[in-house]
């Protein structure tokens, strides 16, 4: 009969062989470890990032935004909420593509819109396009809400952070949360189930009564904590819109007077025709921006 | 070793000495016994419609559904054994998603009834395997062939079709609609004619069935939708009305 080894654990006391050392306990394993034993039970892929996101130098194009949108704002007012950005792709700094539809209808009460490189964005469209149609061919009347397409998103884009394989793009989730099944779209006001919220890159989010990406959020989003109230008309979250659009343009340089302005209230989801604004370069401080500054000439 | 089969019947490893392969005339068998369905392609679009056996009055209204979506742009009507027909649904969503997200757009008609003849014929091949005992109707529409009216048996068979009918009444619709003109009427008239086909063929049983009607046309965008309640319901009292005509005739 072979030794057994004892234990030294005085709750056992000395000499007994306690059950954690029922197994011989051999300090020279056979071989070094199997990769099996750093995966887990129910047989998925253990979590690693992507080797060739690091190592192959050819992949890196993955992990810089090409083609990019520039901001995107959000504001909530009495019948639901706006959403506006302009159409441009710009290549770096060339205005590259003028037409390219930044807000994309997810269904009768969501709709989404992006910041970043457009064609991560067309992905993420494909994306909720799968969902889309799940949802059409249950045919039980349910569909996404803004919330669910909001916190789908953020999970989305905060796997893709941790695969070091981000989708480049921020992201505005607009919508009204659709009717249970059983209530009319009367029973509840709504402000209690309009729904506006930003998904970042890494998957940071948040939801706000107005919300913005990129460079507007410097610009726009002091106007809109100013001027913006849940309960504002349609006119007045037009104009302020607008307003804070225009200030958008004069000062982001990949941007293009070229609009398009999308709603989401009871009656369902309508995106607008890109337009252009009224826009005035002759102020005095845009023809003359240093005159009289300390150092200016 | 007696009966029909005698011992060739087992598997749909085995012909019989006279060339069949028992065991899917059988599974055609499951379907010719269930209630009927029946498609008509017309001008316009594509209509399918079913005569869905109302099992018990316990039964909530409209449960047991028989006619699936596969894709925006695809619907599927099952007769024969209803789990064996959701499986087929399944397996042609699948295919729907598959092929959209491989080639970016949706599947045309063709390759969909194609994929799902070839899922059922493998069913066919196999000693360990029962074939599935379902015959579906696919209306699809794509943009370039138009709308369009399938039938895959549970053989592997598929063909396309101006109408056809599966089922109990499967005779008797098919003579009843041989007469229509395809190519004139419209998809609000088939509906018409699909209720009063399916209450004619009904008639005799007087067992309460509910109809369950899709379709696939302008109308409806160009979607499997299916076909509005009040416009079934003006649909089911011509036919009762056209029903209760010819009772006075006889």
């Amino acid at each position: 009969m072979l030794p057994r080894p004892t234990s030294h654990s005085k709750a056992l006391g000395p000499g007994v062989a306690g059950p954690e050392l029922a197994v011989a306990t051999s300090a020279v394993q056979a071989g070094p470890p199997k990769a099996s034993a750093q995966q887990p039970l129910s047989g998925a892929d253990s979590f690693m990032v992507d080797p060739h996101c690091i190592a192959d130098p050819a992949r890196q194009h993955t992990q810089y935004p090409y083609v990019t949108g520039t901001s995107v704002l959000g504001i909530k007012y009495k019948d639901g909420v706006l959403v506006a950005c302009d159409t441009l792709g710009a290549y770096g700094s060339t205005k590259r593509y003028k037409s390219v539809e930044r807000i994309k209808k997810v269904n009768d009460h969501v709709i989404i819109a992006a910041s970043g490189e457009l064609s991560d964005f067309q992905h993420i469209i494909k994306l909720l396009d799968e969902l889309t149609t799940d949802d059409f061919r249950a045919d039980d009347g349910i569909s996404l809400g803004p919330q669910e397409v909001y916190a789908y998103l953020c999970r989305v884009m905060y796997n893709r952070r941790n695969k070091m394989d981000p989708l480049w793009n921020s992201l505005i989730v607009a919508g009204i949360e659709p009717p249970h099944a059983g209530a009319s779209a009367e029973d509840v006001s709504t402000s209690d189930v309009t729904f506006l919220g930003m998904v970042g890159m890494i998957g940071t989010h948040y939801s706000d009564s107005h919300v913005t990406t990129g460079f507007a959020s410097h610009l726009a989003r002091p106007l809109f904590r100013e001027a913006q109230a849940d309960d504002m008309s349609e006119e007045a979250a037009v104009a302020l819109m607008h307003e804070a659009l225009r200030v958008c343009y004069y000062r982001d340089k990949q941007s293009m007077n070229k609009f398009q302005l999308a709603k989401v209230t009871k009656e369902g989801v309508s995106i607008s025709e890109p337009y252009a604004l009224d826009v005035q370069w002759d102020f005095k401080m845009f023809s003359q921006p240093t005159k009289w500054a300390v150092g200016a000439w | 070793m007696s009966g029909i089969g005698t011992g060739y019947d087992l598997s749909v490893t085995t012909y019989s000495p006279d060339g069949k392969v028992f065991q899917t005339d059988y599974a055609q068998k499951a379907v010719d016994n269930s209630s009927t369905a029946m498609g008509i392609k017309c001008k316009d679009g594509v209509v399918l419609a079913v005569e869905k056996l109302v099992l018990s009055k316990l039964l909530v209204e409209g449960s047991n559904r028989r006619i699936f979506n596969i894709d925006h742009h695809a619907g599927m009507a099952v007769a024969g054994l209803q789990p064996d027909g959701r499986q087929i649904v399944n397996r042609a969503q699948d295919e729907a998603t598959q092929y959209k997200s491989f080639y970016g757009e949706s599947i045309p008609g063709s390759v969909l009834c194609e994929r799902v003849a070839s899922y059922k014929h493998a069913f066919n091949l196999y000693w360990s395997m029962r074939p599935y005992g379902v015959s579906s109707l696919l209306a699809v529409h794509d943009k370039a062939a138009g709308p369009q009216l399938y039938l895959v048996e549970p053989s592997g068979i598929a063909h396309r079709y101006y109408g056809t009918a599966v089922g109990k009444g499967r005779q008797s619709v098919k003579t009843e609609i041989e007469r229509l003109k395809f190519d004139q009427i419209s998809c609000r008239q088939a509906v018409v004619e699909c209720a009063k086909t399916l209450y004619k063929v009904h008639e005799e049983s007087g067992k309460p069935f509910e109809l369950e009607m899709s379709w696939i046309c302008e109308e409806s965008g160009w979607k499997h939708a299916r076909v509005p309640a009040e416009l079934v319901a003006e649909a089911e009292q011509q036919a009762k009305a056209a029903a209760e005509e010819s009772d006075m005739e006889d």
